[in-house]
C-alpha cells in the first residue's frame, strides 16, 4: 500500500508537516511497496494513534455495564455491514470500543489495570474486541507478597515475583494504584500519606513505590512503573504528588525512558483543604516536570457529561459514592487489590467539576515538552475516549477555551489559571501526545510512528494543515479528529468515513521477563505456601493459559536483558 | 489416570481442588467433591440418561438423524420464526456462550439465561444500587461474621462453607468457625440454619420488612419502629445490628430465598443498600450464592458482547434490554415467542408449569447431554459433549473470579460451541426471507 | 369430611433433588423431587395414613405428592423440591422482573389416594410441535 502526498506528521522522525509518501508492505512502514493507493493530497497524516490508559477490558467495565443499562442504551447501534451490534457511552461493549477507536484513527490501547488472579476474565474482554491492539498494565501495588519482599528487602525475590505476575497475569507492565490503600480497604480503612504503614504489614506506600520501580528496572521492563498516586481524588494532594515524585528521583530507567509514567494527574494536581476552597495546583505540577526528567504523565481530562469512575482505588470509589449519593459497586480481591465503580456526571455548574476541567487543559499546556503529557480521559473515569477530539480542540483553541469557560462558573478564574494561558499546541505536539508520546512511554518501538519498520498503522484526517487554523476554526479540528478519512491498520484499511471496513484480530503485547533461578525458587516457596494457606483457588489453575491470547506478543525483558 | 485440581461444573462455587481418576471405562473417582459435584463428574458414561444420537420429532415421536440434518432443522425453525428464544447457558462455558450471542445476532433472537429465574432479580437490584462485594478469597481470610438470608448452603453449596465461608481458615481467621458468628436467616429451619450460631426465622415474604427495620435502625431512628417487625421482636433486630456493627468484616450471603420471594429485586436492592450503608460503620461484603456453575459467565459475556447480562433482544438488530418483557417467562408467557433452542439448561423442570405450556405449543431444539423433561417437548434434540467435564473452557465462579475447567476425558459428541457454529453456518447459508 | 390445611408454599434446592437433576428422568429424581415437607402438626391435623399422598392445589394447578415430615418448618408452610412437580403451582407472573415467584405460594392441602405422577406422566400431553 501507498499512502501518497499526504502532510505527514511523524515527530518521532522529525516529521513536522512534509508532504510525503507511506508505503507500507507486509503490514509495517517500507522504503517501497505495491498494492493499492490512497491519495491523501491535502490531508493529514499520522501514525495510528495509540492510547496507553484506558479502561477497555475485565472485571471492572462488565461490574460497570451491568450496573449502567442507562448508559448501554445511549451509543445503540444496530448490526450492519461488517458491525456487530454495538451499545454503550461511557460503557460501551466490546465491539463498539475496538470500532469506535477505530474510526478515530486509533489502533493500539493499553488496558490501564487488571488485577492478576481476574486477569482471564480481562484477556476474554480484550480478544472481543476487535481491530485494536492491546496489552494490559498488572496491578502489583497492594499485592501481600509484593509487600512482603518490600519488608524484606528482598529486591531478586520481588522482581521474581513481579515477572511471575506478569506472566500470570500475561500483562505487560507494573501498574501501581494508591499502593498499600488496597490492602487496608480490606478491612475499611486507607493509608492516608506515603509514609503511613499499611496495615499488618509494616510497609509503607514510599517503600511500595520505591522498590517496585527498583524491580521494574531491574528486570527492564518496556514500560516504567505506572502509578496511580495515593491520597488520589482528594482536595491538597498535589503535595503528595510531588513528594512521590521526588521520591523517585534516584531510579535509573533501564531504558530510554521515563522512571516513572503517572497515570490522570488531572485527579493528582488538586489544592485547598477540602472542596469549598477546592484550587488548580496544575502550575506547581507542571513547573516540576518542566525542571525535572524522570517523570511522564497523562492528562485524565475530565468531559463535561456522563462518566463512569471506575479504578482499583477502593476507598477513592467509596468516597466518591457517598459524596454523590450514587450507586456503588465494591470489588475486593483476595491476597492483591481492592476495587470499585460508580457513576456520576460532570457539570457545568460545579465549580468543583470546572476547576478539574481547567486542571487537565492546563497540565497540557503549562508543561513545555509535550512528550511529557499524554492525551487521555482516564476513559471512562473522566469521560468516554470518545471525546479525545474535543479535548484535541481545546488543546489546539484558546478561543475553544474562552467558549467553554464563558458557561462555567465565574468561581474558576480564581481557582485556576486556565483564562491566562494563551498557548495553543500545534499539529506535531498533538501528535506526539497522541501517538508518538505515548508508544515511547509504554517502550513500544514499532508504536507511534512511520520510519521504515514501524507497524503499519496509519491514521489519515480530512483537513489540511497548511489551510487551517486550529485556534480559530476549532470545530473543524474537532470533526476532522473524530471521524478519520482512513484508519489502516498494519496494511489493511479498517476504517474509512466512519464505516469500518475490516476487522481483523489485534495483537496482545505481554512482557516475558526472565529472573535467575535461584530467585524464582525462593519466590516459589512463599508462593505455594500462599496457595495452600490464603487464596482460593490452586496455584495450577492461576495462571491464564496460552488459550486466551489468540496473538500473542511476548516482549522480551529480565535481568538477563538488563545485563 | 489421575488428574488434580480439576474444577467441578456443578455448582457457583467452581471447587478447583478435585481428583479426577480415569480409567478405560471413563471417569471413576472424584476425590473431594461434594454429593453434588461427584454426580456430575461421575454422571458421564451412556448409563447415566446420555442421549447418543441426534433427533428430530416425526409423527409425534423422536427419529435419529445425522447431526447435519438436525443442524439444518434448527437452523430452519430459528431462521423461519419472528421471535425465536435462546435460553438456558448456565451449564456450559464461555466459549458456547459467545457463540451463541453471535447466533442470536444472525437469527435476531431473544438470547436470556437461566439467571431470569434464579438471580436476575439480583442483577436488577445491582442496577438500582450496585453491588459492595469480593472474591471468596476475601471473605476465607477477613470475614468474622457471616450472614446467610435466604439460602441453604449445606444443601445447594455443599463445600460453600468449608471451603470459603464459615468453616474456612485464613490469615486474619486462624481460627476458623470458631473465631467467627454466623447467622442464618430464613423462613425455616435448613440445615445450615442448624449449623449458626444464631438463627431468626422470619415469615415467609416479609425479607423486605426486615431490612429496611434493620436499615432504619442502623440509622439511628429505632424509635420508628414498632415492638415487633413481622413477628419478630424489635429488640432481636436491634440486637442484630448490633453484631453486624461490631464485625471486623462481614459478610451477607443471599439466595433465592430473597429472589423467588415477594418484592423480588426491591428485596436485593434493600440488601444491597443495607450493605452499603453498614461500610459507614465497618467492612462489608455482599453475594448472591449463585446456582449453576456458570450461570455467572453468560453474564459475563453477554455483557462485554452486548452490553446487557441477560434477557437480550436482537429481534431489532441492535441489543434491546427490558427484564418483564424480554426475559424468558414473559416472552412465553405472552406467547411472543415462536421457537426456541435450549441448551444447558431444563426449563420444561423450572419454568411455570402454564410458562412450559407454551413453551411446548412452539418449535423447541435442545441442546444438552441428557435426556430430561424438555427433550419430551423438543422437536429437534442435539447431544452434545459435557462442558466442564469433556470439554475445556471457561467459567466464573459465584464472585466472578473466572477459571478455566479442564478436559478430563475425550467426548464422543460435539461440543455446545460446535453445535451453536454449525447452527449458525446453516441459518446463513439460508436466504433472509426464509 | 375432607380435611384440608391451608399453606404458603415454598421451593427450593435439596441435596437429593440436586444430586439427581442431571439424571432428570431416573427414578432418583423421581423421588426426591416429588415429595413435600411439612411440619408435624399439619401433617398430624391432616390425619394422613401410611400410603396416602397429599393433593396441593394453588390457584395456578394441583399436584399431589408424597408426604414428609421436616421438624425445621413452621405450621402452615410447605416445602417442595425445585422440580416439575413444585412447578405446577407456580403462576407465570413475574411483576415485570422476569422472575416468577416461586416461593411464598398460597395453596391448600388435602389427603389424597391417587398416585403422584411419573416425570412421563407428567409430561404426558406435551410430545413436541409439528416443524
Amino acid at each position: 500500500m501507498i499512502i501518497k502526498g499526504g502532510v505527514v506528521y511523524d515527530p518521532a522522525n522529525g516529521v513536522l508537516g512534509e508532504e510525503m509518501d507511506i508505503c507500507i508492505d507486509a503490514g509495517a512502514v517500507a522504503e517501497a511497496a505495491g498494492g493499492p493507493t490512497i491519495d491523501a493530497r491535502g490531508m493529514l497524516v499520522l501514525p495510528g494513534g495509540v492510547d496507553a490508559h484506558s479502561h477497555i477490558a475485565g472485571p471492572k467495565l462488565n461490574a460497570g455495564r451491568i450496573m449502567r443499562p442507562d448508559d448501554g442504551r445511549i451509543g445503540t447501534e444496530p448490526r450492519r455491514g461488517l458491525c456487530r451490534p454495538c451499545t454503550g457511552y461511557t460503557v460501551p461493549n466490546s465491539s463498539a470500543i475496538g470500532y469506535r477507536y477505530a474510526r478515530m484513527g486509533y489502533t493500539t490501547v493499553f488496558e490501564a489495570a487488571t488485577p492478576i488472579i481476574e486477569s482471564r476474565h480481562t484477556h476474554e474482554e480484550l480478544e472481543a474486541i476487535p481491530i485494536l491492539d492491546k496489552g494490559a498494565l498488572t496491578l502489583f501495588g497492594s499485592n501481600w507478597t509484593v509487600m512482603e519482599c518490600v519488608g524484606e528487602k528482598d529486591l531478586p525475590k520481588l522482581s521474581a515475583y513481579v515477572a511471575w505476575g506478569l506472566r500470570a497475569s500475561r500483562g505487560y507492565g507494573v501498574k501501581i494504584v494508591n499502593p498499600g490503600g488496597g490492602e487496608a480497604w480490606g478491612f475499611g480503612s486507607n493509608v492516608k500519606g506515603l509514609h503511613d504503614p499499611v496495615p499488618e504489614f509494616n510497609v509503607t506506600p514510599a517503600e511500595i513505590i520505591h522498590e517496585l520501580a527498583r524491580a521494574n528496572e531491574r528486570l527492564c521492563l518496556p514500560h516504567s512503573i505506572h502509578l496511580h498516586f495515593n491520597n488520589l481524588g482528594k482536595p491538597g494532594n498535589y503535595s503528595t504528588a510531588i513528594e512521590t515524585l521526588d521520591l523517585l528521583k534516584d531510579i535509573v530507567p533501564s531504558r530510554d525512558r521515563q522512571a516513572v509514567h503517572v497515570t490522570h494527574m488531572q485527579f493528582s494536581a488538586y489544592g485547598g483543604t477540602g472542596w469549598r476552597d477546592f484550587e488548580s495546583k496544575a502550575p506547581e505540577i507542571a513547573d516540576y516536570y518542566n525542571k525535572n526528567d524522570h517523570a511522564t504523565m497523562d492528562m485524565g481530562q475530565i468531559i463535561f457529561g456522563s462518566a463512569t469512575t471506575m479504578t482499583a482505588d477502593g476507598p477513592l470509589e467509596y468516597a466518591n459514592a457517598r459524596l454523590l449519593h450514587q450507586k456503588w459497586s465494591n470489588h475486593d480481591i483476595e491476597l492483591e487489590e481492592s476495587s470499585g465503580v460508580v457513576p456520576l456526571v460532570y457539570i457545568r455548574g460545579s465549580p468543583v467539576n470546572a476547576v478539574q476541567w481547567a486542571i487537565g487543559l492546563e497540565l497540557a499546556l503549562l508543561t513545555e515538552d509535550p512528550w511529557k503529557v499524554l492525551l487521555t480521559t482516564d476513559n471512562p473515569n473522566g469521560g468516554p475516549f470518545v471525546k479525545y477530539p474535543e479535548v484535541i480542540a481545546l488543546l489546539m483553541s484558546h478561543k475553544r477555551r474562552e467558549e467553554e469557560m464563558a458557561k462555567l462558573p465565574e468561581l474558576l478564574s480564581k481557582r485556576s489559571v486556565i483564562g491566562s494561558i494563551e498557548r495553543e499546541l500545534g499539529w506535531g505536539e498533538i501528535a506526539v501526545m497522541t501517538r508518538a508520546a505515548p508508544a515511547h512511554v509504554l517502550g513500544l518501538k514499532e508504536k507511534g510512528h512511520l520510519g521504515v519498520g514501524a507497524d503499519g498503522d496509519v491514521s489519515i484526517y480530512e483537513i489540511d494543515p497548511r489551510e487551517v487554523d486550529p485556534g480559530s476554526d476549532p470545530a473543524l479540528v474537532e470533526r476532522a479528529f473524530t471521524q478519520a478519512k482512513y484508519t489502516i491498520k498494519a496494511g489493511e484499511v479498517v476504517s474509512r468515513d466512519g464505516e469500518i471496513a475490516g476487522i481483523p484480530q489485534g495483537r496482545t503485547f505481554w512482557t516475558d521477563a526472565n529472573v535467575p533461578e535461584e530467585d524464582m525458587a525462593r519466590l516459589m516457596a512463599s508462593l505455594k505456601e500462599k496457595f495452600e494457606k490464603y487464596y482460593s483457588i490452586q496455584m495450577s489453575n492461576y495462571m491464564v493459559q496460552e488459550a486466551y491470547l489468540s496473538r500473542p506478543v511476548a516482549v522480551r525483558a529480565g535481568v538477563e536483558v538488563a545485563q | 489416570m489421575i488428574q488434580e485440581d480439576v474444577v467441578c461444573s456443578f455448582c457457583g462455587c467452581l471447587c478447583d481442588d478435585i481428583r479426577v481418576e480415569t480409567n478405560d471405562e471413563g471417569i471413576v473417582k472424584a476425590k473431594g467433591a461434594c454429593r453434588l459435584g461427584s454426580s456430575k463428574i461421575l454422571g458421564h458414561g451412556p448409563g447415566h440418561g446420555r442421549i447418543s444420537k441426534p433427533m428430530i420429532r416425526q409423527d409425534g415421536e423422536l427419529v435419529e438423524v445425522e447431526y447435519q440434518v438436525a443442524y439444518d432443522r434448527a437452523a430452519r425453525i430459528l431462521k423461519a420464526a419472528k421471535r425465536p428464544l435462546l435460553y438456558g447457558w448456565a451449564s456450559t462455558v464461555c466459549e458456547a456462550h459467545e457463540e451463541g450471542v453471535l447466533l442470536a445476532e444472525e437469527v435476531g433472537a431473544v438470547i436470556d439465561s437461566t439467571a431470569t429465574v434464579c438471580h436476575g432479580p439480583s442483577v436488577i437490584g445491582v442496577e438500582e444500587k450496585g453491588l459492595a462485594g469480593a472474591t471468596l478469597g476475601q471473605v476465607k481470610n477477613r470475614a468474622d461474621l457471616i450472614l446467610f438470608w435466604g439460602c441453604n448452603p449445606a444443601e445447594a453449596h455443599p463445600r460453600h462453607m468449608r471451603r470459603y465461608s464459615s468453616n474456612s481458615t485464613g490469615r486474619f481467621t486462624p481460627e476458623g468457625r470458631k473465631g467467627r458468628t454466623v447467622i442464618v436467616i430464613d423462613v425455616r429451619e435448613t440445615r445450615t440454619a442448624r449449623l449458626a450460631d444464631r438463627f431468626i426465622r422470619i415469615d415467609p415474604g416479609t425479607d423486605y420488612q426486615v431490612i429496611s427495620a434493620l436499615r432504619l435502625i442502623l440509622a439511628g431512628k429505632a424509635e420508628i419502629l414498632g415492638d415487633e417487625v413481622c413477628g419478630i421482636s424489635k429488640g432481636k433486630l436491634v440486637d442484630l445490628v448490633d453484631i453486624l456493627k461490631k464485625a471486623r468484616f462481614g459478610a451477607i450471603f443471599f439466595g433465592l430465598g430473597l429472589t423467588h420471594s415477594r418484592g423480588r429485586y426491591k428485596n436485593i436492592d434493600c440488601a444491597l443498600s443495607l450493605t452499603a450503608e453498614l461500610n459507614a460503620h465497618t467492612k462489608f461484603m455482599i453475594m448472591p450464592m449463585r446456582g449453576h456453575y456458570n450461570v455467572a459467565g453468560i453474564g459475563q459475556v453477554m455483557a462485554w458482547e452486548g452490553g446487557y447480562p441477560m434477557s437480550v433482544d436482537y429481534s431489532r438488530g441492535a441489543p434491546y434490554f427490558n427484564p418483564g418483557e424480554t426475559a424468558a417467562c414473559d416472552l412465553l408467557a405472552r406467547r411472543e415467542a415462536d421457537a426456541a433452542l435450549i441448551i444447558a439448561a431444563d426449563p420444561a423442570s423450572n419454568f411455570p408449569r402454564s410458562i412450559v405450556e407454551a413453551l411446548a405449543e412452539i418449535p423447541v431444539i435442545q441442546i444438552d447431554p441428557y435426556e430430561n423433561p424438555t427433550t419430551l417437548l423438543a422437536d429437534v434434540v442435539i447431544p452434545c459433549a459435557i462442558a466442564g467435564v469433556e470439554v475445556e473452557g471457561t467459567a466464573y465462579r459465584m464472585d466472578g473470579l473466572p477459571l478455566r475447567m479442564r478436559k478430563v476425558i475425550e467426548p464422543v459428541h460435539p461440543s455446545d460451541e460446535e453445535i451453536l457454529k454449525e447452527i449458525r453456518e446453516s441459518a446463513r447459508r439460508l436466504p433472509d426471507d426464509h | 369430611m375432607v380435611v384440608s390445611v391451608k399453606a404458603i408454599m415454598i421451593s427450593g434446592r435439596t441435596l437429593g433433588q440436586g444430586a439427581a437433576c442431571e439424571a432428570k428422568m431416573s427414578p432418583d429424581y423421581f423421588r426426591e423431587a416429588s415429595s413435600c415437607s411439612l411440619s408435624q402438626a399439619d401433617l398430624r391435623g391432616l390425619g394422613i395414613s401410611p400410603g396416602e399422598n397429599l393433593e396441593v392445589t394453588s390457584e395456578h394447578g394441583t399436584v399431589i405428592l408424597t408426604p414428609q415430615e421436616d421438624r425445621g418448618l413452621d405450621p402452615g408452610l410447605i416445602f417442595i423440591p425445585m422440580g416439575p412437580w413444585a412447578n405446577c403451582l407456580v403462576g407465570p407472573d413475574t411483576s415485570g422482573c422476569g422472575t416468577p415467584q416461586y416461593k411464598g405460594v398460597h395453596v391448600e392441602v388435602k389427603v389424597t389416594t391417587f398416585p403422584v405422577l411419573a416425570i412421563r406422566e407428567l409430561f404426558g400431553r406435551f410430545g413436541g410441535t409439528r416443524t
